[in-house]
């Protein structure tokens, strides 16, 4: 109830994008355009070991012979890849130790941004209040990863995926790609050539991580690419809770932001991944925004693996997304939990796949797509069922909540079997918020906009409900200021 | 209290309302009766400001307040309350989220504090229990899957939270078992007051027997054509309405 009325409240306190700001910061670049020669630079500059090179060379010429995906519903001007900066980082003379040395400009964003970054601070707090790691990263590179000392007391490693090719190369040189391979698909193989920094999770076998880690993503500099990588592995009979949030100041040109981000759950492990995206969805004639082109996937390597994926997408001029799960190993789980919310002008294709592969893997998918303005908004899904996968269990739900008389909403189902023993379920609806319900809700005392925002929020609370308990009530609100001005 | 003068209203270029003009002092409790099409669901809409009626002449003002200047939610925070013939379903949002938004939304609008979710539950509990309502079925989305009885106990339950100063019970007895019809009446009844009015639109007498009008209007064609003390019920209950229809022709 506490979270409602805190929407209805931003709503009528917030304009249209919060986190438009651009901050001055003394970056480096590298040279303009992308070659061997640029991805060489990137990989000096983090004095990455030669393999590490080699796999982001074999990366780059794999992507030279690849054609971008043209297959999804999205209609946008193509990039031009020789126009872009690949390498931004914050200027600074030597690598920060403690939070004192870091640019304070550069935490005066984070603290705009909301985040908990003053380790002291948020140790100074109420005694059980949650606390969470951050990992923050300020365009291409990891600037600052706070409560290092006492995850590791857990063993758990957290930190930069620079650091971690330092420090712990063996974990990443095993895992990384093993997921999301080079080749992948375009937008992977280009991360997987230029990728700058990311964060790294690896969880120790037993471990339950005492708290949840995050991660900030903040673009900010013009003309220039974001490509982070993340991994994490979580070890046998380990747990970890992940949540990535993103923003992007305003500017009227299309920034290009291509991630990867791999999961990696062994035996009776267990990820929850919650992603609230807001990058700068670019404004009411369509200028300017984020283009999200991300590749995630969670590969449930062993028996009893368990991933869940929780998205809030809100912004982007275009999002390409689709988080999968491997359900490899028998018994394993994996859900997606969706909320997709396009306005304006933005364009959204997204969902999932569940690959069953394992016997008896089970998987779940809640989709929740809200549509108003000009948008338009695709679920798109596959799940499929290989032949050794029997008893394979599937329940899709796509719900699509149209605002409006001139936005759009898709769904586009795949489903594939290889056996007769697998059992898929899948349901879906369209809907126009009604004007019906908004008199009533409004008849009761709630203006226009504080109907449309408690309606909404009934149409996503089954997802809300997946997401950590904080972030639930920053997705609340959200959702509500991406819908502002979208009736009446 | 309330003060309807010369009303007229077309939904789709088609005038429905022609001219009506009606008083309710406060403390009393009107019924508008009326065949099928007269205008009586119109006449609840309009004064609730829903869009498509549109007023065309005339006025209405509760306690002086012109309703016609205000939004939707600003008439319902002036004390004004529409209760539905057909609830709506508002799915995932529990009963007590919608009804307690709904509340501090017009406590906000009047300029009066939040009430406090302690002293909301304490009260919700207390009339939930007169109403017979199950505090269990609040924390579900409201109305969702509910019955027609359970939709306009529920509908009581929010006039009677709300505490609105003027009550438009559109055809409430619609729907009920003469069981629901009970707790139903009871409940509205409970809400008579000296500073409140109400307004009870219905097409059967039945209702009536329950809830004592202290006058009841004859609203045919888009008019009064009508008025008398509350035995006027049952002389339409033994005769219909068609000896108004031919005065309105």
């Amino acid at each position: 109830m506490a979270a409602v009325k805190e929407t209805i409240d931003t709503v009528q306190k917030l304009e249209t994008y919060e986190h438009g700001f651009v901050s001055d910061i003394e970056m480096e670049f590298a040279p303009k355009g992308l070659n061997a020669d640029i991805v060489r630079f990137i990989s000096a500059k983090k004095n990455e070991p030669e393999w590490m090179l080699q796999w982001r060379l074999e990366a780059f010429e794999r992507w030279q012979s690849m054609d971008e995906p043209d297959w999804a519903k999205l209609n946008y001007k193509r990039v031009d890849y020789q126009d872009l900066y690949y390498y931004a980082a914050p200027k600074q003379k030597v690598a920060p130790k403690s939070l004192d040395e870091i640019d304070p400009e550069l935490l005066r964003v984070y603290e705009k941004l909301g985040i908990p970054l003053k380790e002291q601070m948020v140790l100074a707090g109420v005694e059980g209040a949650p606390r969470y790691a951050v990992d923050a990263v300020f365009d291409s590179v990891s600037v600052v990863t706070t409560f290092k000392d006492e995850l590791s007391k857990s063993g758990v490693i957290f930190c930069s995926i620079s650091e971690a090719l330092r420090e712990h190369p063996e974990l990443v040189r095993k895992y990384l790609g093993s997921v999301v391979p080079q080749s992948d698909n375009y937008f992977a193989a280009l991360n997987s050539a230029v990728f700058s920094d990311g964060s790294f999770v690896y969880i120790p076998p037993g471990v339950r991580c005492p708290m949840e880690l995050s991660t900030y993503f903040r673009i900010n500099a013009s003309e220039t690419g974001q490509f982070e990588r993340t991994l994490i592995i979580a070890d046998k009979g380990s747990y970890v809770s992940y949540l990535e949030g993103c923003t992007a100041p305003m500017r009227d040109e299309n920034q290009l932001h291509a991630a990867v981000v791999e999961l990696v759950i062994l035996e009776d492990a267990s990820i929850k991944y919650s992603t609230v995206q807001n990058w700068y969805p670019g404004d009411a004639e369509g200028r300017g925004g984020i283009y999200n082109f991300v590749t995630k996937r969670a590969d449930c390597r062993e028996p009893r693996a368990k991933v869940s994926w929780t998205q809030v997408e809100t912004g982007s001029a275009i999002t390409w997304k689709y988080p999968s799960c491997i359900l490899r190993g028998d018994d394993s789980v994996g859900e997606f939990y969706s909320i997709a919310v396009t306005n304006g002008m933005q364009q959204a294709d997204t969902g999932t796949k569940m690959i069953h592969l394992g016997k008896n893997t089970r998987s779940r998918i809640i989709s929740k797509g809200i549509s108003a303005g000009k948008s338009s908004n695709t679920y798109r899904g596959l799940v499929s069922a290989h032949a050794r996968a029997a008893g394979a269990r599937n329940f899709t739900q796509c719900d699509s909540l149209l605002i409006g008389k001139t936005c759009a909403a898709h769904t586009v189902p795949y489903v594939e079997a290889d056996t007769a023993k697998a059992q898929f379920e899948h349901e879906a609806t369209t809907t126009r918020l009604s004007e019906d319900q908004m008199f009533y809700a409004m008849q009761r005392g709630l203006s226009q906009e504080e109907a449309v925002a408690l309606l909404v929020n009934g149409f996503v609370r089954d997802v809300l409900q997946e997401l950590p308990m904080e972030f639930a009530v920053e997705a609340q609100k959200l959702v509500a200021i991406s819908l502002e001005g979208s009736v009446g | 209290m309330l003060n309807i003068e010369n009303l007229t209203v077309s939904v789709d270029d088609k005038t429905i309302l022609k001219g009506l003009t009606l008083d309710v002092p406060a403390g009393e409790v009107h019924a508008i009766m009326g065949p099928n099409g007269a205008g009586k669901s119109t006449l609840g809409y309009t004064l609730a400001g829903r869009s498509n009626y549109e007023v065309t002449a005339g006025s209405a003002t509760l306690n002086g307040e012109d309703l016609f200047a205000k939004d939707v939610h600003e008439r319902a925070a002036a004390g004004l309350y529409l209760s539905f013939q057909y609830p709506l379903e508002i799915p995932g949002v529990p009963a007590l989220t919608f009804i307690r938004t709904a509340l501090n939304a017009q406590r906000k609008l009047r300029g009066e504090g939040e009430m406090s979710a302690p002293e909301f539950l304490k009260t919700t509990r207390e009339v939930a229990k007169s109403l017979k309502i199950d505090m269990d079925m609040l924390k579900r989305p409201l109305n969702v899957g509910f019955s027609g009885g359970e939709k306009k106990r529920m509908e009581v339950l929010q006039m009677a939270l709300l505490k609105p100063k003027f009550l438009i019970l559109d055809e409430t007895d619609s729907g009920l078992d003469i069981d629901a019809l009970k707790v139903v009446s009871e409940g509205v009844n409970a809400l008579r007051a000296p500073d409140r009015g109400m307004l009870v639109i219905t097409h059967y007498q039945r209702l009536l027997d329950h809830i004592t009008p202290d006058r009841i209007h004859i609203l045919v064609d888009g008019r009064i054509v009508h008025s008398g003390g509350p035995e006027l019920a049952h002389e339409l209950e033994a005769r219909g309405y068609d000896e108004y229809l031919g005065e309105a022709a």
